[in-house]
């Protein structure tokens, strides 16, 4: 059976990742290509690398980057963080990534969702989208959180899903960071409605939220950033107690 | 030893090579005959789409070559299904080395989503010559890979047959690993199954002549 995926996602800027870690243990705490490897080491399904870099240079060296990951690292990774046209993902493709992810760019422009899809295939298409939910429902976001659209979530993931991309990186606005729990909710609407994977993120505080974004949100797999950074979460800890409440997770 | 990694239009073969450096292996990288007739090893790896790939092995004489080759062969995910008679991706003929045709996976439930991705097991399948000691899935732990999580991306699939290793469950059972003769298969990625898929590749490195 397809196993749920666990993905510890690591956000990184000018070559270092951004938010702290309290792993001791790693010779060079804000290196990701040094976290991605203890990571995979603990049994994590993927990785998510997310470039917050604004400068070109930055952009370079996350380019330098993704090569020593792959280079290091043998288990599926994802990139995403300004990704805007086809050459963006033609470079990290390149560079040896896996999957790009794209956000708003495919909110201003979908047909690159079709562009992706048809030259580099599904599989390498993941489109995250940052919704938050008032009065009015489930509103989609640009620009990491920051501007609001007209387009309403679950409409927009369907025509993700109709336009080719391989799976949907969902991240509630509401539940991010306030570690109180997955969107459960909206997650098992999109369960219903698509026919690709999603990927929760957004409020994983303890391992009991992982168990019910997968039994209730019935998600295919839960990317979660500091409650792994910060060790409250241990990866193989979290994977004994999801396969002792009947998840099946890779151990 | 020398080991030859098929050259051809098909995606992320570098991550095959990279598997191989951590391994202390250099490959090369070739659609020259000579050198991968010469090769102790020959990989045949990538993603890609079926017709696509067979119309550049066929402009480049592979077609012919790749079934000819007398060392061990390993395919990889769509290299599996291009060692097979015929492809439903692009409808196109194969290389023919083993007796199965490729199919293309139809959901039966709406859970069951196309491309099959993500982490799955393997179950050995067959008689002992599919998956012999000291073969691709023989393990030291936990037996002839039974149980093992492999990494799977792929919406074509070649159906259990007389050449099937081993077995994984996706909608129905199909061939997760294949073997015949000098030819071995599989339809994972060892290449980024972690420790697990380490361990199948240099299983194949370590295959006796």
């Amino acid at each position: 059976m397809l196993a749920k995926r666990i993905i510890p996602c690591l956000d990184v800027k000018d070559g270092q990742t951004v938010k702290g870690t309290n792993f001791l243990q790693l010779r060079q705490a804000g290196d990701p290509v040094e976290l991605g490897k203890l990571y995979s080491r603990q049994g994590a399904d993927e990785l998510v690398f997310l470039d917050i870099t604004a400068s070109h240079e930055g952009r370079k060296t996350f380019t330098d980057m993704v090569q020593k990951v792959a280079a290091q690292i043998d288990i599926p990774f994802t990139v995403g963080g300004g990704i805007s046209e086809l050459s963006d993902v033609e470079r990290m493709l390149s560079a040896g990534a896996d999957k790009i992810s794209v956000n708003s760019a495919a909110l201003r422009r979908p047909e690159l969702i079709d562009e992706i899809v048809s030259r580099f295939g599904s599989q390498v298409c993941v489109v995250a989208i940052d919704a938050k939910q008032d009065e009015k429902g489930w509103t989609c976001y640009l620009n990491g959180g920051r501007i609001p659209t007209e387009r309403n979530l679950f409409e927009w993931a369907k025509e993700v899903n109709d336009r080719g991309a391989g799976e949907i990186l969902f991240t509630s606005m509401n539940h991010d960071g306030v570690k109180q729990g997955f969107a459960c909710d909206a997650l098992s609407q999109l369960a219903s409605l698509l026919t690709i994977p999603v990927i929760a993120s957004g409020g994983a505080g303890q391992m009991e939220d992982f168990r019910d974004v997968f039994a209730k949100g019935h998600a295919d797999a839960a990317l979660a950033a500091s409650v792994f950074h910060f060790g409250q979460i241990s990866i193989p800890e979290l994977k004994e107690y999801l396969r002792k409440e009947n998840i099946n997770v890779r151990v | 030893m020398k080991v030859a990694v098929v050259k051809y239009n098909a995606g992320n073969i570098f991550s095959v090579i990279h598997a191989l450096q951590r391994m202390g292996v250099e490959p090369v990288l070739t659609d020259s005959a000579e050198e991968l007739r010469s090769a102790d090893r020959v990989i045949f790896p990538g993603q890609g789409e079926a017709s696509g790939a067979m119309h550049y092995l066929r402009e480049h004489g592979l077609d012919t070559l790749i079934p000819s080759l007398k060392q061990p062969v390993l395919g990889i995910c769509i290299g599996q299904q291009l060692m097979c008679r015929h492809s439903e991706e692009g409808d196109v003929d194969c290389l023919g080395i083993f007796n199965a045709d490729v199919k293309r996976f139809i959901p039966v439930r709406h859970q069951d989503k196309i491309p099959h991705m993500g982490w799955n097991t393997i179950q050995a399948y067959g008689s002992p010559k599919n998956s012999p000691k000291g073969g691709l899935l023989s393990f030291p732990y936990g037996g002839d890979g039974e149980g093992q999580f492999v990494y799977f991306v792929h919406s074509y699939y070649v159906p259990i047959c007389e050449h099937t290793a081993a077995v994984t469950e996706y909608i129905h059972p199909f061939s997760s690993a294949m073997h015949k003769d000098n030819f071995y298969a599989t339809q994972f990625h060892p290449e980024k199954s972690g420790e697990v898929g380490q361990h199948i590749l240099k299983n194949f490195l370590e295959i006796e002549c």
